[in-house]
Parts: C-alpha cells; sequence; structure tokens
C-alpha cells in the first residue's frame, strides 16, 4: 500500500501556487467555495487509492488551526 | 527649463562635488562617448565598466553624492562578483555583514528556513547586507582609484539634464550647474535616473505596471542585540507589530527591521517618532535600548518600461523597472543591468553591429520579467489580495508546522539570482553534454581555481575557457587552460564530460560550448555573441 506523500512533489511550486490563486479571480466567496470544492474532487479521484485518501482527509483536518 | 538647482535630499556623503569642467567654457559642445544620467550604484557600476574598458565616460547627477537613509541593504553574490571585477567587491565584503541563511516564524513558531548557498567553492556568499550610501561610496573610491590609473571616467556633480535633443549621430544634452547652462553631445546616454527617472519623463514614455495595496514601515535601529546574521521573517507575528515583519543586520549596530502596516493607514501618525517605537518596542521588549537612525513607509508597484532601448537613449536600473523589495531584486538587478551594457556599448563604439544594443534590451527585458514575476508572486503571498487568497496562503501556514511539502510554497520573497539568457540572439552552440547550470546564456558559476577562483580570471574580455583540453590558436581572444580542474569546477562545467571549451563572454556569461571546437567555430560564436557580423 502506498502511504500519502507529505514531502515537497511539485516541481515549480511558485507558479502552481499563482495558478491555484488565479483561477479564483473574479470569483465572490460561494463560487469560489464551489470551485475548491469541485477541485478536490477531482484530485480525489486522480488519487483514487481509498487509504490515500482517509490519510490526506487527516491530514488536513489534524492541521486545522 | 532653467530653474536653479536646488537638492531634493539631504545627502549622506559628499562624493563628488560640483567642479566646472572645460567643458563649460568649450566655444562648442564637447562630444562625448557615453553619458550617464545619475550616480546611483547603477550608474557607478557602468561606468566604473566602462572606464576599465577605456571606453570614456561622463556621470552626471543632479546632487554632489548619496542620499541619507539606507534604501537598499541586501546585495547578492552576483552583484559582488561583479563589483569584485570593478574594483570594489572586496571593500564591500570587507565591511558588509555576509550572510547565507533564512528563517521563516509565524507568529513564535520557526515554520521554514532556507540556505541560499549550499555548496563551496564561491568567493562570494550569497549576501552581505550594506546600506546603500556605503555600498556607493565604495563604487565612488573604485572610481576614484581607476581614475589615478588614467581611465577616462568623469563624474560631474550638480549637473541635471534638462533637455535631450536628437540630432541623428548623436544627442544634444541641455546641462544646469550652479554657474548656469552649458551643453554637451553624447553618442549614447543612459538613463540610470532612478524609479521617477526624470530623462523618461521627459522623453514621455509610459510606465504601466500592477500597484501594491500595502504599505511597509521601515526603521533601521542602532542597538547591541545578538539575534544571528540570518534573515528572519515572520508572519502573523507574537509582536504584532504589523502583518508581517522582517530583520536584517547591518554593519555598525544597525537593524534593518520592516512591519507590514495594511492599506488603509494614516501615513503622517505612523510616522511619529511615538507611533515607530511602540511597534519597535512591542517586537524587541520594553527594556531595550535603542536608537531610531532612519525610518521611511514605503508602497510599491512592479513594472518596466515596455523597452529599454530607445535609439541612443539606454535605460537602466529603477528607471527601466522596478519590482518589490521582496527578493532583494532592484539594486541587484540594476547591476546586472550596467553588467551586461557596458561591454556592448564598449564593443558598438569600436565597430560592432548595433544589433547588439537590441540585445541588451532582450536579455534585460526577460530578466525584468524574471524578477518582476518572483517578485508578484511573494507579495501576493505576503498581502493576499482576495479572502480566497489568504485562506490558501494561511492553510500553507498551517499546514507547513508538520508538513513538509508545504514549506518550499511559504514564499516571504524568493531572492536574487542572476538570469540565465535562454532563448539570446547573442547564444551560440551547445555541443557538450554538460553542467545545465552552465549552458549557454547561464552566468558562470565560481569554483576554486589554483590559490583562487575562476571568476577572477574573467577579466571583462571574451575568454576561451579549456578544461582538460587544449585551446585552439586564437590570437585575439585571450584563453584559459585548465588541465586539473578542481572538484567543484569539475563538476560545475563538465559534468561527466571528459573534457569542454566554453567561450565566455565579457561579462562572464557563457555564449557557447563544446566538447571540442577549433578556432574557426570558436570565432563564429564569438560574431555571433557580438550580434552578427555588421
Amino acid at each position: 500500500m502506498t502511504d500519502l506523500n507529505l514531502d515537497p512533489n511539485i516541481a515549480d511550486q511558485d507558479g502552481f501556487y499563482a495558478e491555484l490563486i488565479g483561477i479564483h479571480d473574479g470569483l465572490d466567496e460561494a463560487q469560489s467555495n464551489a470551485l475548491n470544492a469541485r477541485l478536490i474532487l477531482i484530485l480525489a479521484n486522480h488519487i483514487g487509492d481509498r487509504a490515500v485518501l482517509t490519510q490526506a482527509l487527516c491530514a488536513a483536518k489534524g492541521d486545522a488551526a | 527649463m532653467t530653474a536653479p538647482l536646488r537638492d531634493r535630499y539631504p545627502l549622506a556623503f559628499q562624493l563628488y562635488p560640483y567642479a566646472r569642467s572645460a567643458d563649460q567654457d568649450a566655444p562648442s559642445p564637447m562630444r562625448h562617448p557615453v553619458v550617464i544620467v545619475g550616480g546611483g550604484p547603477v550608474g557607478l557600476a557602468l561606468a566604473l565598466d566602462l572606464g576599465q574598458r577605456g571606453t570614456p565616460v561622463v556621470v552626471l547627477d543632479d546632487h554632489e553624492g548619496v542620499g541619507q537613509g539606507s534604501r537598499a541593504i541586501c546585495f547578492a553574490k552576483r552583484t559582488l562578483e561583479v563589483m569584485h571585477r570593478l574594483g570594489a567587491g572586496a571593500a564591500m565584503v570587507e565591511k558588509g555583514v555576509v550572510w547565507n541563511k533564512g528563517r521563516v516564524f509565524r507568529d513564535r513558531e520557526e515554520i521554514f528556513d532556507f540556505d541560499l548557498l549550499p555548496e563551496d567553492g564561491h568567493r562570494n556568499p550569497a549576501f552581505i547586507n550594506l546600506p546603500q550610501t556605503q555600498f556607493e561610496k565604495f563604487q565612488v573610491e573604485a572610481a576614484r582609484r581607476a581614475q589615478t590609473k588614467g581611465q577616462p571616467i568623469d563624474i560631474r556633480g550638480k549637473n541635471r539634464v534638462d533637455a535631450v535633443t536628437d540630432k541623428g549621430d548623436h544627442l544634444l544634452l541641455d546641462l544646469m550647474t550652479p554657474d548656469g547652462p552649458y551643453q554637451i553631445e553624447a553618442e549614447y546616454l543612459v538613463a540610470c535616473d532612478g524609479a521617477r527617472s526624470p530623462l523618461r519623463d521627459m522623453m514621455g514614455l509610459a510606465f504601466e505596471g500592477r500597484v501594491f495595496e500595502d504599505n511597509f514601515l521601515i526603521a533601521d535601529v542602532k542597538m547591541t542585540a545578538d539575534f544571528p546574521t540570518e534573515r528572519w521573517f515572520w508572519f502573523e507575528p507574537w509582536f504584532k507589530s504589523g502583518d508581517s515583519a522582517l530583520l536584517h543586520k547591518q554593519p555598525d549596530d544597525i537593524w534593518r527591521i520592516d512591519f507590514q502596516l495594511g492599506w488603509d493607514i494614516d501615513r503622517e501618525k505612523e510616522l511619529q517618532p511615538e507611533n515607530i517605537r511602540a511597534r519597535v518596542d512591542q517586537m524587541l521588549g520594553e527594556d531595550v535600548d535603542y536608537e531610531l537612525d532612519w525610518c521611511s513607509i514605503y508602497t510599491f508597484q512592479c513594472r518596466r518600461m515596455e523597452k529599454f532601448r530607445h535609439g541612443r537613449v539606454i535605460f537602466a536600473g529603477d528607471a527601466a523597472h522596478q519590482v518589490s523589495p521582496f527578493g532583494a531584486r532592484g539594486a541587484n538587478s540594476g547591476v546586472q543591468d550596467a553588467d551586461n551594457l557596458g561591454w556592448k556599448l564598449a564593443a558598438v563604439l569600436e565597430g560592432a553591429s548595433d544589433a547588439l544594443l537590441d540585445s541588451y534590451d532582450t536579455e534585460r527585458v526577460l530578466a525584468a520579467d524574471e524578477n518582476i514575476l518572483n517578485s508578484s508572486r511573494a507579495t501576493d503571498f505576503l498581502t493576499p489580495k482576495s479572502a480566497v487568497s489568504k485562506t490558501f496562503r494561511n492553510a500553507v501556514l498551517d499546514l507547513a508546522a508538520n508538513h513538509a511539502f508545504a514549506r518550499p510554497l511559504i514564499n516571504s520573497g524568493r531572492l536574487s539570482v542572476p538570469s540565465i539568457y535562454d532563448g539570446s540572439p547573442l547564444n551560440g552552440a551547445d555541443d557538450l553534454q554538460g553542467p545545465d547550470r552552465t549552458r549557454p546564456g547561464a552566468p558562470c558559476p565560481d569554483a576554486p581555481l589554483d590559490d583562487g577562483y575562476l571568476l577572477d580570471h574573467l577579466r571583462g574580455d571574451f575568454t576561451v575557457l579549456a578544461i582538460q583540453t587544449d585551446a585552439p590558436d586564437l590570437a585575439e581572444i585571450p584563453a584559459l587552460e585548465i588541465s586539473a580542474p578542481s572538484p567543484e569546477l569539475a563538476a560545475r562545467y563538465l559534468g561527466d564530460a571528459p573534457s569542454a571549451i566554453y567561450l565566455i563572454r565579457p561579462d562572464q556569461h557563457v555564449a557557447a560550448r563544446w566538447s571540442a571546437a577549433d578556432a574557426q567555430t570558436i570565432k563564429a560564436a564569438m560574431d555571433t555573441a557580438l550580434g552578427g557580423a555588421q
């Protein structure tokens, strides 16, 4: 079984981050939330591995400030 | 415009007091190959470079020295390498506070650290902190030494340019001095006159870009403290003196502190000493003794001119492009402009193709875009421009405490590194299975060589670098043959290749490289690097 990768894994991280923020340009809060929800579902489907998804959910919840 | 000269700011050092020039008594305007407007870090770097090449250069400044306030403080390795070649680097490094590492905190917790020079074998450190006032003073001292050696550098204080007229094969400049007006002619005029460039305005050239809606308070305080010599940055700091804070050590017990104040502030109120002291006290504690040395509130824009070259007038440094200060990409990129332009001006004046000056525009616009991109991204992370952007920013900071993947996403400024001129028209062949970092267009990384360093041997001419092979006979290009490279030099220039020949440009960028090359091949690459045949 693969474990959730929590090490750096994106080559052009600043470019990715700018693109991520950029797709929200011009959206209101509800639209941004909806976009984020769609994005999470798309990425989750790509990951596919059910156990990894559970680990990701736990990591996100555990780190809420 | 014939208004009398008035200082717009008080001087820290009087470096080039007004002295009457023989040009002012000439019966007709004297002609000069290169006139630089602005005696700041960029103009002086260019003057030193041209002087070293024997190209006569006149520097005009409407003041007699450098204004008060430390302004730029972080000078990057590439700048130090350039200044070393120009005879001012050693004094700067000796006086400056050397640093390589940065730490990022949120509240009280350290969440990220970085090392900007994680390898050995370089003469210069990743950065020094040195007030811009002292940087310029060292440059002028180097210019004075160059003058005593006969280098044709002429710095004229209190000489203001009031008009520029294009006369086809030269420019006519109207100047104002304390003794009244006079005129000179210039074949090329380089505007290094800063962010508010009067020359840019005079020529009616647009300067579009993004304004960032945030104010930063900058305070230089004098105190004895034992913070390490590292760049320390806080997001949402526990001491609540600003939304973010940045601390840098400078020489002579001066510390630079930046506080992020937000957009809607009362500027006059924030600049009152008791209000500045309240913020500094919150950070340092009530019982710490310090003096306020210099303070200012600044906003910033990320923008550039569409073109840096306008016929015989060429723009460099802040006059041509501006960035936010996070990343130290302002003064450092300006010095690289000068490094790029000096040899090209000298070559064109000696008959090289005019296209060579267009390559200044191509290469330095590429660099400006890279600097603007990096500094805009850092600024968007520091001062998120929307609610969702702030949500993501804080999510990164939350995750970074426990998960390594989030730490490289933290962006408190991506610090200045020189651009690689990929795709430049000056680039020649890349016929070597060599390291990526030394491909054509790249600035030569330093490496140990004999008892010194490689860059000490690249003195501002085209140079053929032959590693573990013989250089072909070329009368007009000096060769540097290295039969037993240091491990660092081999790793940076050979990689897995057994031998290599590099053609290095006068600004220490790689022009072309081969596993083997004859004289004709190298000469052809040099023609390309000089802008093609005339």
